[in-house]
């Protein structure tokens, strides 16, 4: 299974292993990731699941699509490298993925 | 602070509560009680993917088994409240328990309205809940089989849906004159209808099932004086609120139990979330939800007024829909006043419907069309004006109309 590392705004890491298929988002909460709230479970409309991937992966995930584009619009602090965990389905090409959990999500 | 609190029903609303108790910084105890075998799950995917076969069970649930660990809440499953005695403030279970409470919480979500004409009670008729539901549906939904579908509402169209995707025989039924309609707008309505029409399912609107027919199975369903046969029947025609201990221990209920914007009820100690409720929507109108938004974010609230923190509960309501590629979303409250602006081309399979209500966008409907339901959702929220004309013209975006 993929690993995937979430780093916390204090610097605290953890790794996790999810299985391809499911969202980064399922993974950090069946592993209870801090920070990752993911409300509404998936449906792409809370945008509590916000991460910053980081910037040697941004360009190798799949591109935003136009609804996580438009929530994110509405995320508190987005930048650039924000993504909406809930729409990153795992790969095997997303082995060693490391995100950054934002301060908060509210 | 209290420090023994008890959620009665282990679902979408009590498993938020236990996450806000804790986030707030609440440190006593937390018990929840739940009657179904697992612990709490979400159901949207029950009626879409999880009964198309692309979702493992697994993935159902809201949150893992350590969290309820690590959160110091003891869950008990399997097992029924049977009754709240509000003076002696304790709660009994159905093995005969009794545990006390400082506040206590009711999130006991609703049950399916049942139909009760002439064949009823054949093997064959179908409901859909919980996880124990799909799985007995599962094992009959095969490609090939006639399946007859009462009610043609969210349930019954998401199964609709998948069935026609599985290649089952598929009909629905509904009394209205249209799909939906107790939810959606008229061209809602009509573009859901098409697309299921275009997907082979057979549409019978204005048309009530009178009867089951069959010997020990279900044959047949008996709707305007035809008998159309059948090899299976999913009855969606709508839920009822379990209230029942709230009304049994005095609590005032209505088709729901009765809170303020606060989530409390009219005692101080008990407050209750979710499908369960009835309370006074951030309209002034009073109003019982069936959606996920809702039982987060009035637990949430619940969880607030229970620490003594009330704040009120004025979120917009929002859900969504999957039927085939298609992905409804809602947000808002219509009424039959508001002014309709449609905004796109239905033919497109990508389109909104804006209702304004003096001037201000009061409810949106969106079909593929992500940034007019969230852009319209803040809009709502922010009670913002526009002109209906801005409003349908696609030239302008979403951010800009945002601006009124
Ligand atoms: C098939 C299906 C599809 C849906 N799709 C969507 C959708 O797409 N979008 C959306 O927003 N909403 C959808 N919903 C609605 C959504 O699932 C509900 O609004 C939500 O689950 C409500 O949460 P709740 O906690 O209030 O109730 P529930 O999740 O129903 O939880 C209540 C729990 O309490 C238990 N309980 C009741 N009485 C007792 C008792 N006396 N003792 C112990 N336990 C008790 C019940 O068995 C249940 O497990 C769907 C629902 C279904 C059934
Ligand atoms: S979980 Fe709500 S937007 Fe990702």
């Amino acid at each position: 299974m993929p690993k995937i590392t979430f780093i916390q705004p204090d610097g605290t890491e953890q790794t996790v292993e999810i299985a391809i298929g499911w969202s980064v988002m399922e993974g950090a909460v069946r592993s209870l990731v801090p920070g990752i709230d993911a409300d509404c479970g998936g449906a792409c409309a809370c945008a509590t699941c916000h991460v910053y991937v980081d910037p040697a992966w941004a360009a190798a995930l799949p591109a935003r699509s136009e609804m996580e584009e438009t929530m994110l619009d509405f995320a508190q602090d987005a930048r650039p490298n924000s993504r909406l965990s809930c729409q990153l389905r795992v790969t095997s090409d997303m082995d060693g993925l490391v995100v950054r959990v934002p301060t908060s999500q509210h | 602070m209290p420090e023994q609190i008890v959620i009665i029903g282990a679902g979408q609303a009590g498993v938020q509560a236990v996450q806000s108790l804790r986030a707030e910084g609440y440190t006593g105890a937390i018990t929840m009680i739940g009657d179904e075998a697992y612990p709490p799950y979400q159901r949207p995917p029950l009626s879409k993917a999880y009964l198309l076969g692309s979702f493992a069970r697994e993935r159902l649930f809201l949150k893992p088994d350590a969290f309820y660990r690590e959160a110091g809440c003891e869950l008990i499953l399997n097992t029924v409240v049977t009754a709240i005695n509000r003076a002696a403030k304790k709660v009994t279970l159905g093995d005969g328990r009794t545990l006390s409470y400082d506040k206590l919480l009711l999130a006991t979500g609703t049950r399916v309205r049942k139909l009760s004409c002439p064949g009823a009670e054949l093997a064959g008729v179908h409901y859909l809940r919980d996880i124990a539901d799909v799985d007995g549906l599962q094992n009959v939904f095969k490609a090939g089989t006639r399946i007859a579908i009462v009610g043609g509402g969210y349930i019954g169209l998401e199964v609709a849906a998948v069935g026609a995707k599985r290649g089952l025989d598929v009909t629905v039924f509904e009394t209205a004159d249209r799909l939906m309609a107790r939810a959606v707008s008229k061209p809602v309505s009509t573009f859901f209808a098409e697309e299921h029409a275009a997907a082979g399912v057979k549409l019978n609107l204005n048309t009530s099932v009178e009867a089951f027919e069959g010997k020990e199975k279900i044959e047949g369903v008996r709707a305007g004086g035809i008998v159309h046969p059948a090899d299976l029947v999913l009855v969606g025609i709508g839920v009822v609120p379990n209230d029942m201990l709230a009304r049994e221990s005095g609590l005032a209920c209505q088709d729901g139990v009765i809170v303020d914007q606060n989530a409390m009820t009219a005692d101080p100690s008990v407050f209750a979330a979710g499908d369960c409720t009835r309370h006074v929507g951030r309209e002034g109108v009073e109003i019982r939800l069936e959606c996920v938004q809702n039982a987060i974010d009035q637990a949430k609230h619940a969880a607030l007024a229970m620490l003594g923190r009330p704040k009120t509960y004025s979120e917009v309501p929002w859900f969504w829909s999957d039927q085939y590629d298609l992905k409804l979303q809602i947000a808002g409250l219509a009424r039959p006043t508001d002014q309709l602006v449609l905004r796109g081309d239905p033919k497109a399979r990508k389109f909104a419907v804006f209702h304004l209500r003096d001037g201000a966008v009061a409810a949106v409907e969106a079909v593929n069309a992500a940034p007019e339901y969230l852009t319209g959702r803040k809009m709502i929220a922010d009670h913002i004006k526009v002109l209906p004309e801005k409003l349908a013209d696609l030239s302008i975006p979403m951010k800009q109309i945002a601006q009124g």
